[in-house]
């Protein structure tokens, strides 16, 4: 790898690792008695780990001028590799917590093992180290194809890799030790939400750099929804996270909001975090790997830029459906609500869009399951836009709000659209970056996918009883006019159904294993037998042109 | 540039880009979207002229149908007080004895104090009331402090070394510990104690046990009384019965003779209003009577 790096570039990355080492040690000497000198001395030992792999490569040959000639492909297997194993990782702790909540004695007493350090560990794990490094890894492979124009150098996507994965690591670890903000989704303190910053800064720029350089003239819908994902999360990072520390040396913050802004300024930054992690970044994703998957054409240009903008444009009002009936003032409910059901049209659009480019190609569907992961996405996608929107219908969200029907929402979105339209395109782009044939086992790829499915179903059914269950009998009066059931009661009519989520949630982490193994023997065959299998402008025969040559 | 093809499948024409060799037809938006999206936007602007929407300066539109939701709650929040009523009103009103006379009253006592004890109570004495090690079962004749409705009452009002300024307090001393008693004496004050609930115990050595009689006297009878059936004025259990909140195997006894105990019950005087705590109260006399 870092052969791969000009000399410039090994100077430049001894120089980062240098000040990231000096960093470390000031947090470690700073935060000795706090959770800040752990997170120090590891990101001390990353960044001395680091300087002796550039060291030791220091002085292999420089890259060949012929590198230019081709995409830059080694950060984006780097990144579908590390979104696999985080997949691992934080289903298996998806999956724990699920055990936990129906058997709460299961921690052993120890204070990592409590469903709240464990549950964050789950949910940044999954959108942030799995989501977030197929996003990346998949951002670098379509923005150079669709612009045909090399990445500008070869630092930055490693920084951006690299840099991604320790503010992970720093997370997750310090859920464990209990350091958090309290903000779901933005659990992570100061100092790691000031690294991610400059990381994501460096991302935008990279991203901007590329297709600075393209040469195409018109810029693919996909890049338009992987830059959106860019922006708009950059901003609302920032915002969510303004916060005074209470010391140099400690990991403990204050928000800059307080009381129902501070609700506020959190739900407008989760929202949207749905609306452009979990949504728009992956639709950049459907809309390349799909087409070329299917080949077929996309089947409306025209629907694709209205559901971008309509997306764009209705999202960002939604966030205040997270909050009706709280303290939040009712018309900002309203809002909320209504820009909400508006939202369901560029939804919904997008994922017809997504339907009709399979016409003409649902004989691929039926016999290639990567294709069908894509399709199923869109179909999980679909419905649960549709779900979101009547979920946010305030008298709708006096029932569902605060039980296991949002769970259920969320996993119908993250596992039948986040995680499969992400397994669909790993599928696709591992064989094209090894350059094989396939995966090395087909019939592998399908028994992911059907225990994908079955595991998403068995989820979602579950919650969805589970969640109504509970929100009735948090309702029912009986005739003296008293609530009927104490909350225990419903705890208990909820026990079943937590066992079925967890075994579903098993038949999910299954799958996952299975596709680690099999990308991972993929990899491992591709070093022995070389094929030519690369797709890259060959689907409609025109002439390759070059990738744009130069610096 | 550009190089429009006529897609065979749908006959549409591309629009004459393509990356990768990915294309896209100029597939028009169909009517239906529009039509949904019209529909929608309606929705949204009907519901902006109706209810609470916009923000304008300091204040914001209020909507034709002049909605409060704030307004809403504390008006159903008093309907239903008033729905209830009917018989709140007389449980507040009328004595213990009165109500457990009154079939109806006493219906709705089961009905609402089952979630009262529920949402409140079962943490520590569990949904069935029946308690657990270190808390004690409330469906037994053995009460601490009384098993009367008004002795119940009381005690969810102060709570037993709560931080209620008239808590009831009570502790049971550390006789080991603190080295108010040797070991020797300990032993013999337990096989005595046991010998009373568990009579002719083969484990129990009568020997020691006979000694252990004077030793009650002298250290534990001020609180248990000379014949152990306890003494609910100042809350110690009565120890000659099946009914034990630590355990009343030997080893369990020992722990608590040698370490002491001071369990602690919560005063719930302003967490639950007098009705609801008269509920709970009856709840619980009604549930020992309904368990016999
Ligand atoms: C093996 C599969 C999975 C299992 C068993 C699982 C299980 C769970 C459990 C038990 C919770 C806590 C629910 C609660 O607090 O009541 C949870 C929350 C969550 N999970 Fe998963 N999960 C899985 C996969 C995923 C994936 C792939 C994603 C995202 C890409 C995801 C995103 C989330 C989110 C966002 C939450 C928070 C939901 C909320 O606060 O409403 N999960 N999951
Ligand atoms: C039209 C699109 C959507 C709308 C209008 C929408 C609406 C909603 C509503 C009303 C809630 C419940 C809020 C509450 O009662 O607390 C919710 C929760 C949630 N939705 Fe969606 N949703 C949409 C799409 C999606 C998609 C595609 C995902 C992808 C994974 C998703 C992920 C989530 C998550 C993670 C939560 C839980 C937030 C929490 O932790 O409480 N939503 N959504």
């Amino acid at each position: 790898m870092i052969g791969e790096l000009t000399k410039s570039e090994r100077q430049g990355a001894l120089l980062i690792l240098l000040a990231l080492a000096v960093t470390g040690l000031a947090m470690a000497v700073g935060g000795s008695n706090d959770p800040l000198g752990t997170h120090g001395t590891l990101v001390m030992v990353v960044a001395i780990v680091g300087t002796f792999a550039v060291i030791t490569g220091y002085y292999a040959p420089e890259p060949p001028e012929s590198r230019l000639d081709s995409y830059y492909d080694t950060p984006t297997k780097f990144g579908i590799v590390a979104a696999m194993v985080w997949a691992v990782i934080a289903m298996a702790v998806g999956d724990w917590v699920a055990w936990l909540l129906a058997f709460p004695e299961w921690t052993f007493d120890a204070a990592w093992a409590s469903f709240g350090r464990l549950r964050p560990v789950h949910t940044s794990g999954v959108i942030f180290g799995f989501g977030g490094n197929a996003l990346i890894a998949t951002s670098f492979y379509v923005m150079q194809r669709t612009s045909r124009a090399r990445l500008p150098d070869q630092l930055s996507p490693w920084f951006v890799l690299f840099g991604y994965n320790l503010f992970c690591v720093i997370a997750a670890t310090g859920y464990l030790m209990g350091v958090t903000q309290s903000k779901e989704y933005a659990e992570p303190e100061w100092y790691a939400d000031i690294w991610l910053v400059i990381v994501w800064v460096t991302y935008f720029v990279l991203y901007l750099r590329t297709l600075n350089r393209r040469k195409e003239p018109h810029i693919y819908v996909s890049n338009w929804y992987y830059m959106a994902f860019i922006l708009v999360v950059a901003m609302l990072h920032i915002v969510n996270n303004l916060a005074v520390p209470i010391s140099w040396g400690s990991a403990k913050s204050y928000s800059l909001f307080a009381g129902v802004q501070d609700a506020m300024t959190e739900w407008w930054y989760g929202h949207n975090a749905v609306a452009f992690f979990l949504t728009s970044g992956f639709l950049g994703m459907m809309y390349y790997y799909m087409p070329k998957r299917a080949g077929r054409p996309i089947y409306s240009y025209r629907m694709s830029i209205i559901s971008f903008w309509g997306i764009t444009f209705f999202y960002m009002w939604a966030g205040s459906h997270h909050l009706h009936y709280t303290a939040l003032p009712q018309w900002v409910q309203s809002l909320g609500m209504t820009f909400s059901v508006m939202l369901l049209v560029p939804s919904w659009v997008s994922a017809g869009n997504a339907l009709m480019t399979l016409n003409g190609a649902w004989h691929k569907v039926r016999d290639d399951a990567v294709l069908r992961f894509m399709m199923v996405a869109a179909v999980f996608y679909g419905l649960s836009t549709f779900e979101g929107s009547f979920m946010a219908i305030r008298p709708v969200n006096a029932l569902s709000h605060y039980t296991d029907w949002t769970v259920g929402h969320v996993h119908a979105g993250a596992l039948g659209w986040v995680a499969m339209i992400t397994f669909g395109a790993i599928y696709a782009s591992v064989p094209w970056l090894w350059k094989r044939d396939g995966m090395y086992s087909a019939k592998l790829v399908e028994a992911h996918f059907w225990l994908s499915l079955a595991g998403t179903i068995i989820y979602v059914f579950a919650m969805w009883n589970s969640g109504i269950i509970q929100g009735l009998m948090w309702r029912t009066y009986n005739e003296s006019g008293t609530l009927a059931y104490s909350f225990v009661d419903s705890l208990i009519a909820m026990h079943p159904y937590y066992i079925a989520r967890a075994i579903g949630g098993v038949f999910f982490l299954l799958g996952a294993i299975i596709g680690f193994y099999n990308i991972w023997m993929t990899i491992r065959t591709a070093s022995q037998a070389q094929s030519q299998a690369e797709p890259d402008y060959s689907a409609v025969g025109i002439e390759i042109p070059a990738v744009q040559p130069g610096r | 540039m550009g190089h429009f093809e006529r897609d065979p499948h749908t006959g549409y024409m591309t629009t004459g880009h393509e990356w990768n060799g990915i294309t896209e037809l100029n597939t028009p938006v169909p009517k239906v979207i529009w039509f949904f999206l019209a529909c929608t936007v309606i929705f949204a602007v009907g519901y902006w002229i109706l209810m609470p929407t916009w923000p304008i300066g300091r204040t914001y539109t209020k909507g034709l149908l002049g909605d409060d939701v704030r307004h809403d709650v504390t008006q159903s929040v008093k309907q239903a007080a008033l729905d209830r009523a009917v018989w709140s009103d007389r449980i507040t009103k009328e004595s213990f004895a009165d109500i457990q006379k009154d079939a109806a009253l006493m219906e709705a006592v089961r009905e609402t104090g089952s979630t009262l004890f529920g949402d409140n109570c079962a943490a520590c004495h569990g949904r069935a009331a029946q308690g657990g090690k270190g808390f004690p079962n409330l469906t037994t004749a053995s009460w601490l402090w009384g098993g009367t409705p008004e002795a119940i009452f009381e005690t969810i009002r102060v709570g037993i070394n709560s931080a209620h300024p008239e808590t009831r307090t009570a502790q049971m001393p550390a006789f080991g510990k603190d080295g108010m008693l040797p070991r020797a004496d300990i032993d013999k004050v337990i096989a005595f104690v046991r010998s009373l609930s568990h009579p002719g115990a083969k484990d129990i050595d009568p020997a020691k046990a006979a000694a252990g009689k004077d030793l009650f006297a002298a250290n534990c009878a001020s609180c248990h009384g000379e014949d152990a059936k306890g003494n609910v004025e100042v809350g110690a259990p009565n120890l000659t019965d099946a009914f034990w909140i630590y355990g009343g195997d030997a080893k369990s006894i020992f722990t608590t003779v040698w370490g002491g105990r001071q369990g602690h019950m919560p005063t719930w005087e302003n967490r639950l209003s007098e009705l609801d705590r008269k509920i709970l109260a009856l709840y619980l006399v009604d549930l020992r009577s309904a368990g016999k």
